[in-house]
């Protein structure tokens, strides 16, 4: 035990309990379902993630800054969209660029919402909610009412969701996955040791006293808004390749999925803690428990109410969990304090 | 001095909306001449009357400080709770009775979760708006239930004086009651004593988690009742009725002056705000606008509202700095003397 406490430090406590519910939750399934334990469920649960994951690395940074930003489902709508009606005219387009546009795209519509909420002092649920609803109009007036369907689409694009980075055996990272896990792991350094993300860290805990160290909150809570979107962007790319047919209504509720998995993945809504590695757990914990329960021989109608009682529990349990343990972790990090050397402030 | 103060209501919330709906109104009369029509009337009010009551109470949640996103969920569970149980053979008035009970402890749920345990309130409600409208499945599964009998759809449907239908008069009556518990009384002062500042309330001696768990029950229970009338209005149900009602409600809500933060807003807002937003959906449906344009320029509206008053303050303050400036420079000959700002404090 004292091994893990010195393993772990405090900072990281969150991620850690999250870990062991994470655990918990996959022995139980695997106690109650027959060949649980195999290549195909790994497969299929990182599939559904990886698209929550990704959206939920931008959320993290927006909330981080306490803000919220409630139109990523309408951005990665709108992106799916638009980049599937243009690349089924322009099939020769090479992938980059197109991620590339697609991001574009949502930095374009999370530099809006930045604007709004950092220059025009409006609160971030009141511009996110106005401009989720914009967005989405933007996307039905745009479509026509039309839908994009997967034929006129490019192999490339219908074949990314089942190529393999890396596999061990039958277990396969596949490309979606990929691409959100190295988001998580850029950005989970960048927030942790670069200067970006410590201003954002500043701005959430406080914003007077990130003002009075010399932070220019509304430059960095544009700038976390429009990656956000740029995020958002390249989920809706995503989207698109993985669920090829779009219609207007693509990715509407999204953002409640989102919000949920950045949540229980210990994001501080009121800002200033949190990683995105946590978003991810959060994100990984919920796919985890929809796609078991779908996969346990229950009736398909319960799967909604116990997705939200698990969210309920698990949200409670990381309270309780962290509220007995932190008093524990704290002790030994005093402990320790005199054998490390300081660096020099 | 006096002159004013008279005039100081003119740069309230209520007055921006005032002038908003004034304008709806007056756009509306020049688009088409059925709008004064006694039947278009009762329909703008009829065709959005349980968003209309839920308002009410999210009124309340949010001067709280809280937010209730499972409200659509406990409507949907509600209704639901009323077709399965005449499904089973009960009488309509105990399905209501149930569905009642149901939605009360939903919110009971919400109000121990967020009061006592501590947890976010967008947190709870957020699992309880998935959580909710799962059990709503569990029930109905994918049937649909109807044929209610004739005197429950009435109640729903038709007018009883001239073309207004019971259900105005239900919302007319909890406006009044809201109004006045929100504003005159002394659980409406704690309500906005604990959305401005929760401990300092608390060291006032309110007991802020009792008002926060009867607010939530509340809004639970006027939430199973605009179920209950939407069940009533369709004459049929589905396990996904009032599906994503909740962004409208919290959207009137917050156009009508209500800060999200909580301690802010009053109930003649909120009304006005109602008015201005079931108008110009009215008004839009009346010139063939579809429907997902007209929740964007709704949207559109709710930035617009708090984003101009901002605008005008920040320009207030830049313009003289601006012309101070000009002046100086102009006064100087383009010569600008460096001056020190380092004062000797610092």
């Amino acid at each position: 035990m004292r091994r893990i406490r010195r393993w772990v430090p405090l900072q990281r406590l969150r991620e850690f309990s999250l870990v062991i519910i994470l655990i918990i939750v996959v022995l139980i399934f695997g106690n109650q379902i027959d060949n649980y334990y195999t290549p195909r469920t790994f497969n299929r649960i990182s599939s559904t993630v990886a698209l929550i994951t990704l959206v939920a690395v931008g959320q993290t940074m927006v909330v981080l800054t306490r803000n919220v930003d409630l139109s990523v489902g309408s951005v990665v709508g709108f992106t799916a969209y638009y980049v599937g009606r243009y690349v089924s005219k322009n099939e020769d387009m090479a992938p980059v660029m197109l991620a590339a546009m697609a991001m574009g795209i949502g930095a374009g519509m999370g530099l809006i919402n930045g604007l709004l909420v950092a220059y025009g002092r409006i609160p971030a649920i009141v511009v996110t909610l106005g401009t989720m609803a914009i967005y989405r109009g933007v996307l039905v007036e745009y479509s026509d009412s039309k839908s994009v369907a997967t034929r006129e689409l490019p192999d490339w694009i219908k074949e990314l969701p089942q190529e393999s980075i890396f596999h061990y055996g039958e277990y396969e990272l596949r490309a979606l996955p990929a691409i959100a896990l190295a988001a998580v792991i850029i950005f989970f350094f960048l927030l942790l040791y670069g200067s970006f993300g410590r201003r954002l860290y500043a701005i959430g805990s406080s914003p007077e006293a990130a003002n009075l160290a010399g932070i220019r909150a509304p430059r960095m809570v544009t700038l976390a808004f429009t990656m956000c979107g740029a995020m958002a962007g390249l989920g809706g790319m995503l989207y698109l390749a993985r669920f090829g047919t779009i219609t207007v209504d693509a990715a509407r509720g999204m953002e409640l999925q989102v919000v949920a998995a950045v949540v229980v993945g210990g994001v501080n809504i009121l800002g200033g803690s949190g990683t995105v590695l946590g978003a991810m757990l959060g994100a990984i914990l919920i796919g985890t428990i929809e796609q078991s329960l779908i996969r346990m021989n229950i009736n398909e109608f319960w799967k909604d109410a116990l997705l939200g009682l698990c969210i309920i529990i698990a949200v409670s349990v990381d309270r309780i969990l962290i509220n007995q343990l932190t008093p524990w972790w704290s002790r030994t990090e005093l402990q320790r304090m005199p054998e490390e050397p300081h660096a020099a402030v | 001095m006096q002159q004013s103060k008279r005039w100081a209501w003119l740069k309230s919330w209520e007055a921006l909306m005032f002038i908003i709906l004034c304008a709806v109104v007056i756009a509306n009369l020049r688009l088409s001449e059925h709008y004064l029509d006694l039947n278009n009337l009762a329909n703008i009010f009829h065709l959005s009357i349980e968003k209309s009551l839920v308002v009410l109470i999210m009124a309340f949640v949010i001067i709280n400080g809280e937010i209730d996103l499972s409200v659509a969920s406990v409507m949907g569970l509600s209704a639901t709770v009323l077709a399965e149980r005449y499904d089973a053979g009960w009488p309509i008035a105990a399905g209501f009775a149930l569905a009642l009970v149901v939605g009360m402890g939903c919110g009971l749920l919400n109000g121990l979760f967020a009061a006592y345990m501590g947890i976010p309130s967008l947190i709870v409600t957020l699992a309880g708006s998935i959580g909710y409208r799962g059990v709503a499945r569990i029930l109905l599964e994918d049937r649909s239930v109807g044929d209610f009998p004739n005197w429950f759809t009435s109640l729903g449907q038709d007018g009883i004086i001239g073309p207004f239908p019971l259900t105005i008069f239900v919302f007319i009556a909890l406006f009044i009651l809201g109004f006045v518990i929100l504003q005159y009384s002394v659980f409406g002062r704690y309500v906005y004593a604990i959305g401005n500042n929760r401990a300092a309330a608390e060291y006032a001696g309110i007991n802020a988690k009792q008002v926060k768990v009867t607010i939530f029950m509340a809004s639970g229970l006027i939430a199973a009742l605009a179920g209950a009338f939407y069940a009533a209005r369709l004459g049929n149900v589905r396990a996904n009725a009032a599906e994503g009602f909740e962004l409208d409600i919290i959207t009137i809500v917050l156009l009508g002056g209500v800060s999200i933060f909580g301690g802010t807003g009053t109930m003649i807002g909120v009304g006005l705000s109602l008015l201005v937003v079931l108008n110009l959906r009215n008004g839009m449906s009346l010139s063939n606008v579809d429907g997902n344009t007209q929740t964007s320029v709704i949207g559109l509206l709710l930035i617009l509202s708090v984003l101009v008053p901002n605008l005008i303050q920040i320009l207030q303050r830049l313009v003289p700095r601006l012309f101070t400036a000009m002046s100086r420079f102009l006064s100087k000959g383009g010569a600008t003397e460096p001056k020190s700002q380092v004062s000797v404090h610092q």
